[in-house]
Order: structure tokens, then sequence, then C-alpha cells
């Protein structure tokens, strides 16, 4: 008899869901796919004027990556009640929150991080200066895990419904606002050279304090939905 | 040698001493003291938004039991079932797992639910998705997930996608599965529907051998199939008036 750990349990998630989006890999970069069109658009419709776009360069970067995040944010439960995997999960001895961690860890791993690593080829194509990209990615690489551990919570109270799509944007979008103006504000204030460090710590702030809050309410909004 | 403690403890403990690494067999109360049902159930009752789906019921399993749960579609013979595994909570009424509270049977490793989804990923093979349920509930002793899917008739099968497999197909890994996690307490939601009466016969011996280990076993069916081995004790299900 061998009741495993709690960290076994969430390997063996973890491991799942990696291996999933690999068996799934093409539907995996669409949200990056998305991002990369939204941006090619802006010159086609502005005009390639490098001073023009490198002002407004980081906004359309962070917008076009909210929204890439935003249209993968659907699935991170969908597949796993359809088919009663959820239900499993759920009635898991392990602690729920914990479990739930390790599903938003992997699916910030596999839509959030490519978003990342195309961050630079984005803002090379909209005339960013050089010197504020170091910005860009912190900016990113904070905001991105907040957006994720957001989101879930969302996605969890919609689970339940049917065509919950613009449902979930009504209840996601309120506290996504605040996420995108400190970290367009990190790039703003480094591409106008003023200091930009308070931004990114209160990103910082936000990211450590959802780690620890989010999973709880992701977990207790899951229970209501699938009751 | 091997040196077993007789002295009666809670599932809690028990557990706890397991997860420790505690290195001989541990009886727990429900073992060692048959006066205590495996599963207590007063005044059970669940009310959907001010309608009642079912009860009051009173009933108690006690180990090397199988009851057969019947009703007419729609008398909330799968409500029952999510109640007692701890997905809702009863409107009314008290739950007892081995004497104690339902709350600890999340944590307790007791329960294990067949439900009408089959629970598996239909992009990974019958081998990964029992893996992934090892990984999750833990493992029985003496048994491997080839061993498991062997033994409800599915060699061969163990590398193709869930989805190229038949829903009866898909019924026998869930089974599997069953065979797998260390769970005392079994309940099936129609176990019996999309099988074969080959899988018909399985899931008889299935609960055949649960029963003799001293698991208990609460099995749904809107009465089409009947219960070949024994003769189960029943538990008639009705829409409340």
């Amino acid at each position: 008899m061998r009741y495993g750990t709690t960290g076994s349990a969430c390997r063996a998630l973890i491991r799942r869901d990696l291996l999933l989006t690999w068996r799934r890999r093409g539907d995996a970069l669409n949200p990056t796919l998305f991002a990369l069109i939204v941006v090619v658009m802006f010159p086609l419709a502005l005009g390639p004027e490098p001073n023009q776009l490198a002002r407004i360069a980081a906004g359309i970067v962070f917008v076009a990556i909210l929204l890439a995040g935003l249209l993968a944010l659907d699935g991170l439960f969908r597949g796993d009640q359809e088919d009663g995997t959820l239900e499993q999960i759920v009635l898991s001895p392990h602690p729920l929150p914990l479990l739930l961690a390790s599903k938003i860890f992997v699916h910030w791993l596999t839509t959030a991080l490519p978003l990342i690593l195309v961050a630079p080829l984005l803002a090379e194509m909209l005339f960013l200066p050089p010197q504020v990209l170091p910005v860009l990615i912190t900016s990113l690489a904070l905001a991105t895990p907040l957006l994720s551990l957001l989101g879930a919570v969302c996605v969890a109270l919609t689970v339940g419904m049917r065509r919950s799509g613009m449902l979930l944007a009504l209840l996601v979008l309120p506290l996504y606002v605040p996420v995108l103006i400190f970290a367009a504000g990190a790039c703003d204030a480094a591409q106008a050279g003023l200091p930009y460090l308070a931004p990114l710590l209160w990103l910082g702030a936000a990211l450590v304090l959802s780690m620890v809050l989010a999973p709880l309410a992701c977990a207790a909004a899951l229970r209501i939905s699938i009751s | 040698m091997s040196i077993t403690i007789r002295v009666p403890i809670g599932p809690a403990l028990a557990i706890r001493l397991m997860r420790a690494g505690y290195p001989w067999p541990i009886m727990t109360k429900a073992e060692t003291d048959n006066s205590i049902p495996l599963l207590e159930a007063r005044g059970l009752a669940y009310t959907r938004n001010d309608e009642p789906i079912f009860g009051p019921l009173d009933f108690s399993l006690r180990a090397g039991e199988v009851v057969l749960v019947e009703g007419d579609n729609g008398s909330g013979k799968t409500t029952l079932l999510k109640v007692l595994s701890g997905l809702l909570d009863p409107s009314m009424g008290s739950i007892r797992l081995n004497g104690e509270a339902l709350t600890l049977a999340r944590l307790s490793h007791q329960v294990a639910l067949l439900g009408h989804l089959p629970g598996l990923k239909s992009d990974l093979s019958p081998l990964e998705n029992l893996d992934f349920a090892i990984g999750v509930f833990g493992l029985r002793g003496g048994i491997t997930t080839r061993l498991a899917l062997s033994s409800v008739g599915l060699e061969g099968y163990e590398d193709v996608p869930t989805r190229m497999l038949s829903a009866g197909q898909k019924k026998r890994v869930g089974l599997a599965r069953l065979l797998l996690v260390p769970a005392a307490l079994w309940l099936l939601d129609e176990p019996y529907a999309n099988l074969d009466r080959e899988g018909i016969d399985l899931v008889n011996r299935l609960l055949d051998a649960q029963a003799r280990r001293g698991g208990a076993a609460l099995v749904t069916s809107h009465g089409a199939y009947a219960f070949t081995s024994g003769t189960p004790r029943r538990l008639p299900l009705r829409p409340p008036a």
C-alpha cells in the first residue's frame, strides 16, 4: 500500500499537463501566434514611422500579450471539466490549492513563457528603444504569472457554465487593468529616463500576495462551481 | 517476521503513521472492530434550489458489503454518490466514515468514485491515465498498472490513445483505476452501462473481490441489469414527495 506524498501528486499533475500540451503542441502555439498577428497589424494601420511606433510600443506589446493570455485562459479547466478528471482532482486526498497551483504553473509555462520569449521580437518590430527592453522583459516576467493566477480564480468561478467566454472577460478585465497600468507604467518611465523601480516592486508585491492567496481562492471557487 | 498492531486507532492516525513510513501493518478501528460501519448516513437529504433531490435516507455500509442503490431516472442516485464522496455537501443529516465525520474522506484515501464521465484524458494512453491516477490517489500493494489493465481485459491497449477506445473499453480503464487506488469504499455510478455481458461479469467479480478483502461498495443501477453473484442488499431510492 502506497499513499504517495503531496509532492508526488503535484509532480504527477505537472507531468500529465506537460504531456497533454506536448500532444497538442500545435494548439499550444495559438496565443503566441495571436500576439504576433496583433502586433504586426499596428505598423500597417499607423504607418511605419519609427518615432511614433516607439512611443506606443510597450503599450501595444502589453495589450497584445494580455489579450493572448485571455484567449488561452478559458482552456485552463475546461478540458478537465468536460472529461471528468477535474472531479477526480477535487476528490484527491491532497490539498486542492497546491494541486491547482501546479496546474496554474504549467498553464503559465505553456502559454505565457512563449509570449515572453517572443517579446523581444515584438519590441523590435515596433522600434522599442533597446534600453527599455530589459524593463519590458522584467515587467512581463512579473506580470504574466500574476495574470495567470488572477485569471485562474475567475475561470474556476465560470467553469460550470456553458459559453462563459464573455462573462469570463468581464470578470477578469477589472483585475487585469491595475497589472497593465503598473507594467506599462514601468516601461514608460524607463523610456522617459525616469526611475522605473517602484512600479516593478508593486508588481512583485502583488505577485507574491497572489501566489499565496489565488490558489486558495481558486480551490474555493472550483468547489462552488462543480457543485 | 511481521508484527501486526491490534490497537484500534482511528483512520486519520493510521494514515499519518503510514505516511511517516511506519513499518508494520496497521489495523484501523474499522478492520478490528466490526461494530463501526465503514459508512453511515443519518437523515441524509439533498436539496437543490429548494427542490428536494433525495432523502431523508438512513443506511449504513459495513466492511465486506456491496449495496445496490436502485431508483428510476432522476431519483437522485448520482447526487447521492456525489454527496457521499464529499463533492457536494448534504443539505441535511450527517455522514460518518469509519465513525468519523466525512470531511476526513478528502484527506484519507478512503473513497474512490467512478462517475458518469470516465475521468480519462483522451490524448493520453490508458497507461498514462492510470499513472496519473496513482500519482494523485496512491497505489494499492501487489498490483501494477499493466496487471490491472490485463485483468480488466485491456491487454494490448496499454499504449493506444484513449480516444481510440470504445465507451465500454473506457469504462474498463475506469475499473482498472479502482483496482489500483487504495480505497476502502467504492462508489460506482452505473458501472454496468456500456458494458457487454463479459464486462458485467467483470464488474461483479471486482465487487466480489473488493468485498472479500474487507472493502465495501455502493453501486447505482436503474434496475435494467441483474446482479448475478450473491444477493446484494438493496437500497431503494424514490424521489421525495
